[in-house]
């Protein structure tokens, strides 16, 4: 007989997915920073599998939600109630199989292929979820050490954090403020961004990329407008348009731009306190030297105040 | 009993789906059904003739018609038996077309249904009993919840027709959403000029009675006498004394309270009139921001007022008024413009309302009649409306389309073309819907003559660019993307049902749709009246209308209750409760059921204590029919013993 696991409260199943893998590591090595910090216990699924991404979904949806059911099937087996991914389309896979599940008609097809036991009883949810709705700004607030507080950062939510809103249930879908508050409680300014859902171009980055090359440039020129020094992101493929294209807008425009593009763990780590090396920082294409040199200037000031008042 | 059973096929309507003979014949074979036929159209005058012929020829006593559903030709057909000489209540009506041939194709299931149904009447009309109703006298007043032009209109004629009005409105002022206007389309008459006249006429008419901010509390009785509770606001003025000078106002030093007849573009008085053509011109204290009721200091007013009308003291008040008719003309309220996250209204302050630039462009409004832009007070040069924020968006649960948009956003363009010569003016649209009379002539005018732009497409965003605002969205008729740069935005907000209305329905005992729209009792021949007798609508509360479809309403409604006081006395329903005092215990728990009040006990002259319904307040329900535990206290028309009859029958 398996041994049954009881996680505790704190603790929710992880799913990665490929991309926090490869690209976008920094992402999978901050969260997991993050969650450690907030008291969050992340446990890997077990021989976790592809979601199967865009090419599953748009071959057959019946395979997408085979595809991603078995991992949720895995993480049920192992008595989670909630499993946590930070990439927005491997969320949106888990959330189809649900809704795979769920329909009646498509139901029965759903469990002949997958062949495992499944009840349904699992909850997939965002890494912004978790922080927002789970953990609440307030403790997160309470959780900073180095407050950002010369940093003035932009939210970028992309397309599908909050949206089809009916399927997503988070947020706002046309004006998502998730990231803007706990952007706000790591103490950094985020003026009113409005561009934070327009979109970044997404896959053209692979086949037509003078269409990432325009909608990124207007992104980017926005944040810039508005006086951001830095992006924060919740989505590798939304990182990957605005930070390693960023060179391809500057040429299509034939701009300048410098702006850092970070994960929202990445910030929160930083102003966690976590040293930059451990939140793969160093892993940005355009670089956040800047940044951190606002950051520790900071740091040597409230030192020095605070040495002058001992 | 000799019955007579009458199926009408309904052209093709039920005879498309049932086999209407086949039922006619089957009834043949029912106990007491001595004739039975099927006929075209039963409810015809060839077909009411053949009814009162076979009642004659073969002496019937009660008749079934199988028909439509009873709320439209009951009446007709109890009309029609009583006409050859039955009591109207030896009639029942079987529905075998919304319960049966509209529903479902399987013409063998439909007449098998058609036959059960008609079976079910023909039990039932074997224990009918002859009916007679009595006649109660009307209180020949009306009561008019709301004061918008509806209201306005309906409450005059009422007041023309010699009868006494009872005019409830919530707000200080009476007038609504009209006097927030400017100008009206499609003649840009004033709307102040063209409204004011008739609230002036309201406070002069010696017949009418006036509570401004005021609410209906309670409402209970029936047609011709109607008992409302009317609970009066305090206002902290004692508006007896109050003249209107103003002073108060002057002198108040709180200035932060919020202006709603302004749209909150500008701030008002913790003391206000909310304007200057308001009826009653009165005073009132918004005790949220008043000094004296915040801080325990101030009291300037009082100090100041030279009629001494200043009364902190001051309570709600509950006023009782008896009425013999109501009607309902409470409006409607703007879509809130901020649900659309994508343009910002609410965020941005240079996106803004329909109405909130009904203000900016009104003389008497929070720039003084010029166009100027609420972030900087600058005037703006380029400016663009957006048609269909709030209508025809399922999305946001507002399929509907709220028809007045396409025609105000014209009208304010070229006002706005009027103001501002040097101003581009342009306006987005799905389709513009301009089917009044010279409607769609003032739009091509909007188009041609003053030059508005009209871009046929939807916004997808409104962002700010320094500090002007970018209006991204399709030309569908171009197939382009475009971007507009503006000064100021208007959205071009739908209508929606009034905050309250399902609570005031609720009280009313009337019926609203999903969106809370009032229904009508029929969408085309019953326009004015509800389901609940006596009760009338008018106005927006029963749907988006605009201006002269509400006055038309308004006084559609008031020619309904003029025709209600005609007589002089109305017949009850006898489907009431009735005691069988022989078998009543007098445990009366019917009366703590009764939601009406219309059970009392009495003393018999042996001492035994006996329930006795209130014939013309019993409503029918049947709640104490239900709950008496001997069954002395029986539903007529609706007796046990007629319901056990037509189940024994379906569970045959």
């Amino acid at each position: 007989m398996p041994v049954e696991l009881k996680p505790k409260k704190t603790t929710v199943a992880y799913y990665q997915g490929c991309s926090l893998e490869q690209m976008a590591s920094e992402f999978d090595v901050s969260t997991r920073v993050v969650c450690d910090a907030l008291g969050v216990e992340l446990v890997e699924i077990p021989d976790w599998s592809c979601c199967g991404s865009t090419p599953a979904h748009s071959y057959d949806p019946l395979l997408s939600a085979a595809l991603s059911g078995r991992n949720l099937a895995i993480a049920e087996q192992q008595g989670f109630d909630v499993v946590m991914t930070p990439c927005p389309g491997c969320l949106k896979a888990l959330k189809g199989a649900l809704k795979v599940f769920k329909d009646p008609n498509k139901r029965e097809a759903f469990l002949e292929i997958l062949q495992m036991p499944f009840q349904g009883n699992i909850q997939a949810v965002s890494n912004l979820q978790l922080y927002f709705e789970t953990i609440g700004t307030e403790a997160i607030r309470n959780r900073v050490t180095k407050p950002l507080t010369s940093l003035s950062i932009v939210p970028y939510y992309g397309c599908l954090i909050s949206r089809p809103p009916d399927f997503m249930q988070f947020d706002d879908p046309e004006n998502p403020i998730s990231m803007d508050r706990i952007l706000e409680a790591l103490g950094a300014s985020v003026p009113e961004f409005p561009f934070k859902t327009e979109c970044c171009g997404a896959t053209y980055g692979v086949t037509r990329n003078e269409i990432v090359g325009k909608l990124t440039g207007r992104i980017l020129d926005m944040a810039n407008r508005v006086g951001a020094q830095a992006i924060a992101v919740s989505c590798p493929l939304c990182q990957q348009n605005l930070d390693l294209r960023q060179a391809q807008v500057n040429r299509y425009w034939r701009r300048d731009f410098h702006m850092p593009v970070l994960y929202i763990s990445q910030f929160m780590g930083l102003a966690f306190g976590v040293e930059p090396e451990s939140l793969g920082i160093d892993k940005l294409f355009v670089e956040a030297d800047s940044l951190l040199d606002i950051l520790s200037r900071e740091g040597e000031r409230d030192q020095s105040v605070g040495g002058k008042m001992a | 009993m000799r019955i007579g059973v009458f199926v009408c096929q309904c052209g093709t309507n039920i005879a498309g789906t049932v086999d209407t003979e086949a039922v006619a014949r089957r009834a043949m074979e029912y106990a007491d059904v001595v004739y039975a036929t099927s006929y075209v159209y039963t409810c015809s005058e060839p077909g009411q003739q053949e009814i009162q012929r076979r009642i004659k020829e073969m002496n019937l006593q009660g008749v079934v018609v199988a028909a439509c559903s009873p709320r439209m030709h009951e009446p007709t057909f109890r009309r029609a038996v009583e006409r050859a000489g039955l009591n109207r209540y030896m009639f029942e009506m079987a529905n075998i077309r919304e319960h049966v041939s509209w529903i479902s194709t399987d013409k063998e299931a439909n007449t098998r249904k058609a036959m059960e149904l008609v079976h079910m009447a023909v039990a039932k009309l074997r224990f009918n009993q002859p009916l007679f109703s009595s006649k109660v006298p009307i209180n020949k007043r009306v009561l008019i919840i709301g004061a918008g032009v509806a209201g306005i209109q309906a409450a005059l004629d009422c007041s023309d027709g010699g009868l006494d009005v009872v005019l409830v409105e919530k707000n200080p002022s009476i007038g609504g959403k009209m006097a927030q206007l400017d100008k009206t389309f499609p003649t840009i008459d004033c709307s102040s000029c063209i409204l004011g006249p008739k609230m002036v006429d309201i406070s002069q008419k010696e017949n009418v009675t006036l509570h401004a901010c005021s609410e209906v509390e309670s409402v209970s009785g029936y047609v011709g006498n109607f008992k409302v509770q009317i609970r009066k606001k305090a206002t902290y003025v004692n508006w007896n004394a109050c003249t209107g000078c103003g002073e108060c106002v002057r002198k108040c030093p709180s200035r932060k309270a919020p202006d709603p007849f302004n749209e909150h573009l500008a701030t008002a008085r913790a003391i206000n009139i909310p304007f200057p053509q308001a009826i009653p011109k009165k005073a009132a204290i918004n005790r949220d921001y008043c000094l004296h009721f915040t801080k325990g200091k101030c009291g300037v007013c009082k100090k100041i007022c030279p009629v001494n009308a200043i009364d902190y003291d001051m309570q709600d008040e509950l006023v009782s008024e008896e009425v013999g008719a109501i009607i309902v003309a409470t409006g409607f309220d703007l879509f809130d413009h901020s649900v659309y996250g994508e343009y910002g209204g609410g965020r941005y302050p240079d996106v803004i309302s329909g109405l909130q630039y009904e203000r900016i462009l009104s003389a008497s409004g929070p720039f003084g009649g010029h166009i100027r832009r609420p972030s900087n007070g600058r005037e703006p040069r380029d400016i663009v409306f957006i048609a269909c924020v709030g209508s025809r968006d399922a999305s946001v649960g507002r399929p509907y389309c709220s028809g007045v948009c396409c025609m105000y956003i014209a009208k304010q363009a070229i006002l706005t073309r009027d103001h501002l010569p040097d101003s581009n003016c342009y306006v987005f649209y799905m389709d513009i819907r301009s089917p009044g009379k010279n409607y769609d002539e003032f739009v091509r005018r909007a188009q041609e003559e003053y030059g508005v732009q009209y871009i046929r497409g939807r916004v997808g965003k409104i962002y700010p660019r320094g500090d002007r605002m970018v209006v991204q969205g399709a030309d569908t008729l171009l197939g382009i993307q475009v971007e507009v740069e503006a000064d100021l935005v208007v959205l071009a907000t739908g209508v929606e049902a009034s905050a309250g209305a399902g609570e005031l329905a609720e009280k009313l005992r009337i019926s609203y749709d999903q969106y809370g729209f009032y229904m009508e009792s029929h969408p085309k021949l019953r326009p004015v009246e509800t389901n609940t007798a006596g009760v009338f609508l008018a106005g927006a509360c029963q749907g988006p209308k605009d201006i002269p479809a509400s006055v038309a309403q308004g006084s559609a409604a008031a020619a309904k209750v003029q025709a209600l006081f005609a007589r002089d006395a109305i017949e009850t329903d006898p489907q009431v409760a009735l005691v069988n005092e022989r078998t009543c215990v007098g445990c009366l728990k019917c009366i703590m059921v009764c939601p009406f009040g219309a059970i009392q006990s009495k003393t018999l002259r042996d001492g035994s204590i006996k329930a006795e319904v209130l014939a013309s307040v019993c409503q029918g329900c049947g709640l104490c029919n239900a709950t008496c535990p001997p069954k002395a206290i029986q539903l007529q028309h609706a007796t046990d013993n007629q319901i056990l009859a037509e189940l024994n029958i379906l569970c045959a």
